[in-house]
């Protein structure tokens, strides 16, 4: 299985995005970014859709191993 | 130990809520009841194991616990890891019909985590076969350092009050109250003395470890568990030579735990200061001697490259690694989160979000969601996984296992079976008991219950 796994840039992503594609202007990759940012808060605030405070408190185990 | 058995041990949380609020509610001992219906029929304890070899059974507390068939490669437990998260949505989403066929319409929310609210502890135990001559003492002495400190990679993360500082890097850390034990539900230890290696007791021990956290993200198990095996070798050989002993072990996983810049030097019994990262990278240039030396393969080349990115981005800014560490994403989004939508650290929406980020259902959680849109790295593929849930391990003792199940669940043979052994009811009562986990097949049962 391992061999079959390629083998992950470890370099961060965030450094990659200094010299990408230069033929998009910096500002509409900004608007890009901050697009999917919001569909992925807006994704966030769907999965928090019920009582926070009631499912938190109601959030009660027996202790495990 | 060139190769090796690992296994992963996952207690889940769960909990049912009814589409109604204030409608009554299922006790926790109901719900894990209808969850495991599906796969128990006709038994008299929730104890199974499956056709991918691994088990699936219900642990004290009421937990619903996913034990992964022996794997002897750390990408490949990664894949049975995550396969265990699929089988138990999808028994959920059975069990979730049945409720509503019976009158009781809501969802229910599992969460591979550590803590619910109140602060009770269930937990994920990492299982590795050992050589036995290793002297136990050694053995601890030499693993306490580096199970304090590799937190720092492996940690989930967990909110804390705003005045106790917002945020730790582990969970289970705060728990952990000795340094040897053999407990689990109390006076937990940060080794534990539990040794049943369901292998030939003259050859091997198991290692069993309930110090860390249960993770979600595939990095940091794959993490996790491959620099531990690297360490086991290590040590297995006698090889390392350092004197890493801790003046409090117990005090120092909490004060590494509450510092999420990972610079809190912690004491060394020779008065010595380093921080944990500083002490990962004392394992980690041993490693790298030891491999200068000792057999490696491309696993482990990963495990080493992936470790050294690790603390070399953990030295400069450990918010860095927003894409590979559970603790640090979950820190990232939480933040941006709270700060987009206005709300104070101490809100609920907050504490929701953290058990969101665990649940392992995809659509109803906030881990699954970041991973859907490429924000986490990963270290499986979706079909790895998917084949893991049907098909036990190639090389190990699960195989046979596997292939046995999948005949004693079509209805052909009468039988028990555990990890080391499979107990024939009928033609004839007969005991197969498999002492070596590294042996895929079984030829003498095979004979016989291919005959029936």
């Amino acid at each position: 299985m391992s061999t079959e796994k390629q083998q992950e840039h470890l370099k961060h992503p965030v450094d990659e995005t200094e010299d990408m594609q230069p033929d998009v202007g910096a500002s509409e990759m900004d608007e890009e970014f901050v697009e999917d940012l919001d569909t992925l808060l807006d994704e966030i605030d769907e999965i928090l859709e019920e009582d926070s405070q009631e499912f938190v408190e109601n959030y009660i185990q027996r202790g495990g191993q | 130990m060139n190769r090796r058995i690992y296994g992963l041990e996952t207690e889940f949380g769960i909990i049912w809520t009814p589409d109604t609020p204030g409608k009554k509610t299922l006790t926790v001992q109901n719900v894990v009841m209808y969850l495991f219906r599906e796969i128990v029929a006709g038994r008299m304890y929730p104890d199974v194991f499956l056709e991918n070899g691994a088990r699936f059974y219900q642990d004290i507390g009421c937990h619903p616990e996913y034990a992964t068939p022996e794997c002897d490669d750390v990408a490949e437990l990664v894949a049975h890891d995550k396969a265990g998260e699929r089988i138990i949505t999808r028994l959920a989403s059975t069990a979730e019909r049945r409720m509503r066929n019976d009158g009781f319409y809501g969802k229910i929310s599992i969460f591979k985590n550590n803590l619910d609210t109140p602060g009770n502890t269930y937990g994920c135990h990492e299982n590795y076969l050992m050589e036995r001559h290793v002297d136990f003492r050694q053995l601890a002495s030499q693993l306490i350092p580096f199970f304090v400190t590799r937190q720092v990679f492996a940690g989930a993360g967990k909110i804390k009050p705003s005045h106790r500082g917002y945020y730790a890097i582990s969970q289970r850390a705060d728990h952990i109250r000795e340094e040897i034990s053999i407990g689990t539900t109390t006076a937990r230890g940060i080794i534990n003395t539990r040794d049943e290696p369901h292998a030939d007791r003259e050859k091997y021990r198991r290692l069993h470890v309930i110090v860390g956290d249960s993770n979600m993200s595939e990095f940091s198990t794959f993490l996790k568990v491959g620099t531990t095996g690297i360490i086991l070798r290590m040590i297995e050989d006698n090889f390392i030579q350092q004197r890493f002993a801790l003046r409090n072990p117990v005090k120092a996983i909490r004060e590494i735990s509450d510092d999420i810049t990972c610079k809190h030097p912690i004491e060394l019994q020779n008065g010595k200061r380093f921080s944990a990262v500083e002490l990962q990278w004392q394992y980690l240039e041993c490693a790298k001697r030891y491999l200068e030396q000792a057999e490696s393969d491309s696993t482990t080349t990963q495990i080493m490259a992936r470790w050294e990115y690790i603390l070399t981005c953990l030295e400069s800014d450990p918010m860095q690694l927003d894409r590979e560490l559970d603790w640090v994403i979950k820190w990232k989004w939480l933040q941006t989160y709270l700060g987009k939508r206005g709300f104070e650290w101490d809100a609920p929406q907050v504490k929701h979000l953290d058990l969101k980020y665990h649940n392992v259902r995809q659509e109803e959680s906030l881990y699954y969601t970041l991973e859907k849109r490429a924000e986490v790295e990963r270290i499986v593929k979706d079909e790895q996984i998917r084949h893991a849930e049907h098909f036990p391990p190639e090389r190990t003792r699960a195989k046979f296992r596997g292939k046995f199940i999948k005949k004693v669940n079509e209805g052909k043979i009468l039988c028990g079976v555990n990890w080391s052994y499979i107990q024939l009811y009928e033609p004839y009562q007969i005991l197969y008991l498999s002492t070596d986990p590294f042996k895929p097949e079984f030829d003498e049962a095979s004979r016989t219950i291919y005959s029936i």
